[in-house]
């Protein structure tokens, strides 16, 4: 089964807001996402805010595909308690790039961006205190990346602060 | 001199992680002015597994006992969300049969999930005698899980597909029996503390988080409902057939922490209105649908998410069409529900704290994972 293109009011007045800075509007079994440039996000989800009722992030996080150019994508599912519907907002992030944060339009991303830094090292830019949220602040390395392996861990951090030589 | 002896300097107390009252390792720092939490951070991860991490390096079937693990006094909850999520992306339904057992099994969780929150939360407050009383009934539930499935707690009771094990004999009078028993004392509960002057004194009015804040982050469940906002996943976007059941939502009028008490009393009575109706209607038939050994879900993601006891429970699932999960994401209640935490004690008093963390009925499992 592949994805269908998604065709609805939402999306019209989505395409007249942001033209080509979203790529691609389709459903994957039922589900509705759309697929936009990093630049455009923080202004799409504000947008489905202020003007679709969109006022619920649920979750935001990343999948990681190194052998892409951009090697992340980040993912954010919003939900509207007025239309009782969720959408899934997707963008492509380089390792290099800094995703705008969306604290400012929802206050509950501010842990979220803190895990995906944590766990991605993906740097949310204008972040109110982006740190790690699960990991020991100064742990090295960042555990869901997929070319670290399950077994990987930061030897000096488990050194100096368990004493052993390997949590092996 | 005198000045910097009356200044009113912050006063920083660190409370946790080891702290009772923080339901395990959960470390909240606290700036105090006198006995006022002017404000506060959380640090977690104290009980990191890598869950995620670890479902990426399983296979699908593999996976399903370790979500157990994270809410652990709702395991059942969890394992429903992670077998639906999985079932989404192979596109199955299951067999009706498995499906009213589900609800069975999860609704009797929701129970045991409240009560856990209901005795420990009193506890918190100075109750001491609640805590004997549910944990009392809670075993009642407990040992229905141990003769369905072997395990009390961390019980990997459905499969994806359907469930593992069929009925024993005399599953249903055995819960009929419960649910008979159980109603008054919920009346009991309610007897001790609803009018109780100390339990209201240390309740009423505290913590309060408007519907507006809830939605700015995010908080789900008996939290919002308690706000006034009349919405559960379970009639919003039914799964397993829960448009089938009649059940009302409760909902709270002044969001504070007397509310959310009221709120989950009579979650526990819907709960029980829906288990009769289910246990009344479990249609004949095979209780797994068809699926393959080895299981491949086609390339694709989704997001399926169920109504825990906690508030919502995600799962954001990525195939690449191999046998273990490209990319598994955990949405947790009660992480998302713990950043209000600040917003919700400032202002508070430090004895406050303590009932405030008990309300929002968080799980260090689940928000660490």
């Amino acid at each position: 089964m592949a994805a269908e293109p998604w065709d609805d009011d939402l999306t019209r007045a989505l395409a007249q807001q942001f033209g080509n800075r979203v790529e691609r509007y389709a459903t994957y079994l039922g589900q509705k996402f759309l697929v936009a440039e990093m630049a455009a996000v923080r202004d799409i989800i504000e947008f489905l805010k202020l003007e679709a009722e969109f006022d619920y992030l649920v979750d935001l996080t990343a999948v990681d595909y190194p052998n892409r150019p951009k090697r992340f994508e980040v993912v954010y599912i919003l939900y509207s308690f007025a239309r009782n519907e969720r959408v899934r907002i997707k963008c492509s992030v380089a390792e290099s790039e800094r995703p705008l944060s969306v604290a400012c339009v929802h206050a509950t991303a501010d842990w979220m961006e803190r895990e995906v830094f944590d766990m991605f090292g993906i740097e949310f830019a204008e972040h109110p205190d982006l740190k790690r949220l699960l990991m020991p602040d100064d742990w090295q390395g960042f555990p869901l990346r997929r070319d670290v392996s399950i077994l990987a861990m930061d030897n000096r951090w488990v050194k100096e602060n368990l004493g052993i030589e390997s949590g092996q | 001199m005198a000045q910097t002896f009356l200044d009113s300097n912050e006063l920083v107390l660190n409370m946790g992680p080891q702290h009772p009252s923080t339901h395990g390792v959960l470390r909240v720092i606290l700036k105090l002015d006198g006995e006022r939490v002017n404000g506060t951070e959380c640090v977690v991860g104290y009980l990191h597994r890598g869950v995620e991490k670890i479902a990426e390096n399983r296979t699908y079937q593999m996976f399903a006992p370790y979500v157990d693990r994270m809410d652990y006094v709702a395991s059942i909850s969890n394992g429903l969300g992670y077998v639906l999520a999985v079932e989404k992306l192979i596109n199955v339904e299951t067999t009706p049969r498995a499906q009213v057992v589900r609800v069975i099994l999860t609704e009797l969780n929701r129970i045991a999930s409240h009560l856990l929150w209901l005795g420990t939360h009193a506890l918190d407050v100075g109750a001491i005698t609640p805590l004997f009383y549910t944990l009392r009934e809670r075993e009642e539930i407990l040992k229905i899980f141990e003769n369905y499935c072997g395990a009390r707690l961390t019980t990997h009771a459905f499969r994806i597909g359907g469930l593992q094990y069929e009925l024993y004999e005399g599953f249903e009078r055995e819960v009929i029996a419960f649910c008979d028993w159980f109603m008054p004392k919920v009346a009991e509960y309610e007897e001790l503390l609803t009018n109780n002057r100390i339990w209201r004194d240390r309740l009423v009015g505290v913590g309060i988080l408007n519907a507006a804040d809830c939605k700015r982050y995010g908080v789900t469940g008996p939290v919002l409902r308690a706000a006034g906002v009349k919405w559960d996943i379970r009639k919003a976007l039914p799964y397993s057939g829960y448009e089938k059941y009649e059940f009302d939502i409760p909902v709270g009028t002044n969001a504070d922490t007397y509310d959310r008490y009221l709120v989950r009393m009579e979650e526990m009575r819907q709960s029980i209105r829906i288990v009769r109706q289910a246990v009344g209607a479990i249609p004949e038939g095979p209780i797994m649908a068809k699926v393959p050994k080895v299981l491949k879900p086609p390339v694709g993601e989704a997001y399926v998410s169920i109504e825990a006891p906690k508030g919502e429970l995600g799962y954001f699932i990525v195939s690449d069409g191999s046998i273990n999960p490209y990319r598994l994401r955990v949405r947790p209640p009660s992480l998302i529900n713990l950043q209000a935490l600040d917003q919700m004690v400032k202002g508070a008093l430090v004895a406050d704290v303590v009932a405030i963390i008990g309300t929002l009925d968080i799980v260090l499992g689940e928000i660490d994972r």
